[in-house]
């Protein structure tokens, strides 16, 4: 009886927990959103002089385009019909296209969604290899692998994309430099170079945080217990290691992939991609607002969404992270 | 009772008398670290027997090399660590071994018992991974593993074993984990049983406790143990023989019951007179002077002279053979003046 009362109460507190992560994360979301709708009042320039091109219009003209983008409303309560209607997935009108925000992204999520997963299990399954086997082997391997993770990190996105094009599409001619194909084989070997262009710098990342993660569980006496006991090597790395280095690993693959979101803007501009990416770029140029304010908010949801997941994973990993509260 | 039948059925697995060999022999190790003119030493011609179903403790200060030549006998040198002399566990030349055969060894010959057990066991696993991994890793079928698992946290006293299998190392108490870890090392029913310091991070009631529950289930299964401690106290208490370590050599090997009436080298009094007693008197409590050496910077002749109340010019010349003295065998040129 008194066990299950305790898991009952442990239950309980752990929906609590993740009701509290839930809004917080909400939270997050809206503090953000006061200031990516703050950012368009807060911009040098006038958005509707921007937008027409310095042509000559009627004040009745400008008028109407100011009342049409809510630029005639006091802050608050532009924010409020903004963010009512981002709520119900509309970001209004594109200033430049003169469709739909939502649409706009929508039809560009294909190219971009596949582009960011893409180079995610690439800078992952690399990372994570090369940070267990240098971690594991140590000695020249180890400095070796330091040495191409502090490159890879340092080498900014545009000077890879750059350097593959040169190399791989231009030089050797194995893959195209633009464009996303069509079904899944094409897509894939067209947005490969894109992929790795955007991966280099999250392998560099996660090969360095992972070889720290891993060497400083390998030290670790359980290890050395588990050895003692004639578990084999494989095992021990298994059981001992990566299961033990995995809640660090977790948590930078969490921030990666808001880092590779971003990504997205120099490397689809690089390799002439019709993603959200370059979407974002394209109408930063032109100040179209209602665009920048939707991609924008999407970045933000999606960083809060996947490290609120990556949260509420760690308890699974660590049974000594106790819910809500530090651990002892 | 289920312990002792197991016993039995192993003590002659194949009919023949083998149980006159020891548990563990080394003789004469040594042990360096790099090569050539650069060489650090570790161990020097150390010598340590353990009998089957003997209890012999390894004394010394930190850094003397008593874990150093309990994980010897595991085949676990430091990295880059070269040996030589003879190492055998239960027959195995462990110096010789390759690494399946050292696998095979600490799988089902030699178990060893480490200092701390919060460290001993993963933290992100649970206690009954912990207790059958070492039975898993020689292909015991899970089932049978946890059987024997749930069996040996009843004997070593931990209340709800099934209920503890679920459970997580942060979940229990040092001491009740150090029990927990006992239990892991007699898991794989080993001829011997390494336990380097293992109540040293545990409070003195549990140490208590455990060292009871060590002689038990050391006693109920037959093993050998070599008992890896600074307390000269509690390896006197417990152990058959004691071997005292200073600077990577054995400096004496006794009897634990004469090691209290008469130390033979002037290093086994001094660590007496250091510590102090419950029992008698009050005596004044000596610390050595000085501090302990590895034996990389120790002094030439005898590594103790620099510290020796005793040390005379023949001391520094060659280091001094072991000889009988009394029921001791010592390092010492003049084993007469340590006990007048």
């Amino acid at each position: 009886m008194k066990r299950t009362l305790a898991d009952r109460n442990r239950k309980r507190t752990f929906a609590g927990w993740i009701g509290k992560r839930a809004l917080g994360g909400v939270l997050t979301v809206l503090l953000a959103s006061i200031l990516i709708y703050g950012a368009l009042r807060l911009a040098p320039g006038d958005p509707v002089l921007a937008m027409t091109g310095g042509r000559r219009l009627t004040p009745d003209q400008v008028e109407a385009l100011r009342h049409r983008y809510g630029l005639d409303q006091g802050f608050m309560q532009g924010y409020l019909a903004w963010i009512g209607d981002a709520l119900r997935l509309d970001f209004g009108t594109s200033m430049n296209y003169q469709t739909s925000v939502t649409s706009l992204i929508t039809n560009r999520l294909g190219v971009s969604g596949v582009l960011i997963l893409y180079s995610a299990v690439l800078a992952i399954v690399f990372g994570f290899a090369v940070a267990l086997a240098s971690a594991v082997k140590g000695g020249l391997v180890n400095r070796v692998a330091g040495i191409v993770a502090a490159v890879t990190t340092a080498t900014p996105t545009f000077v890879s994309a750059i350097g593959l094009l040169a190399l791989f599409s231009v030089g050797l001619g194995w893959f195209p430099a633009t464009g996303a194909g069509t079904g899944l084989a094409d897509r894939l070997w067209h947005l490969t170079l894109p992929a790795v262009a955007m991966a280099i710098v999250a392998f560099g990342v996660l090969a360095r945080v992972g070889n720290a993660a891993f060497a400083e569980e390998l030290r670790r006496e359980h290890v050395e217990v588990a050895r003692s006991r004639g578990v084999s090597t494989a095992a021990v790395i298994r059981r001992h290691v990566v299961r033990n280095a995995l809640a660090p690993i977790l948590t930078i693959i969490g921030l990666l992939f808001a880092s590779l979101f971003v990504g997205t803007a120099v490397v689809e501009t690089a390799f002439g991609l019709d993603g959200v990416g370059s979407l974002l770029v394209s109408s930063v140029s032109r100040r179209d607002f209602p665009v920048v304010q939707g991609i924008a908010l999407i970045a933000v949801l999606l960083f809060v969404v996947v490290n609120t997941l990556v949260d509420l994973a760690m308890p699974f990993i660590d049974p000594r992270v106790t819910v809500g509260g530090p651990g002892r | 009772m289920l312990a002792k039948k197991t016993l039995a059925r192993k003590g002659t697995p194949d009919g023949r008398a083998e149980d006159r060999r020891d548990a563990l022999g080394i003789s004469g190790l040594s042990l360096a670290v790099g090569t050539g003119e650069r060489a650090i030493p570790l161990l020097a011609d150390v010598t340590v027997r353990v009998g089957r179903g003997e209890t012999v403790g390894l004394v010394g200060e930190s850094g003397s090399g008593k874990s150093l030549t309990a994980r010897a006998a595991l085949g676990m040198l430091p990295r880059g660590a070269r040996a030589t002399g003879g190492v055998t566990v239960a027959d195995v030349d462990v110096l010789a071994a390759g690494r399946r055969q050292l696998r095979d060894l600490r799988r089902t010959r030699a178990s060893m018992i480490f200092q701390d057990p919060r460290a001993s066991i993963n933290p992100v696993r649970r206690i009954g991974d912990y207790l059958t991994e070492g039975l898993r890793a020689r292909g015991v079928p899970a089932r049978a593993a946890a059987e024997r698992a749930r069996d040996l946290l009843d004997q070593v006293g931990i209340r709800d074993p099934k209920g503890a299998m679920r459970r997580f190392p942060h979940e229990f108490s040092g001491g009740m984990l150090q029990r927990v870890v006992i239990a892991g090392a007699l898991s794989t029913e080993p001829e011997l049983l390494l336990a380097d310091e293992p109540t040293t991070a545990l409070d003195v009631t549990t140490q208590a406790e455990v060292v009871g529950l060590l002689k038990d289930m050391q006693r109920v299964h037959g093993t050998g143990m070599l008992f890896v401690t600074h307390d000269l106290d509690l390896a006197a208490a417990i152990c058959d023989r004691v071997y005292v370590m200073y600077a990577g050599r054995i400096v004496e090997e006794a009897a634990s019951a004469s090691l209290f009436a008469a130390p033979a080298h002037p290093y086994t009094r001094a660590l007496l007179e250091a510590s102090p007693s419950v029992h008698g008197e009050k005596a004044e409590i000596k610390a050595i002077t000085g501090r302990p050496r590895a034996l990389a910077e120790s002094p030439s002749g005898c590594s103790f002279r620099d510290r020796c109340p005793l040390a005379g010019d023949e001391c520094a010349g060659t280091v001094p053979a072991h000889r009988p003295h009394g029921t001791s065998l010592v390092a010492c040129v003049r084993p007469e003046q340590v006990t007048p």
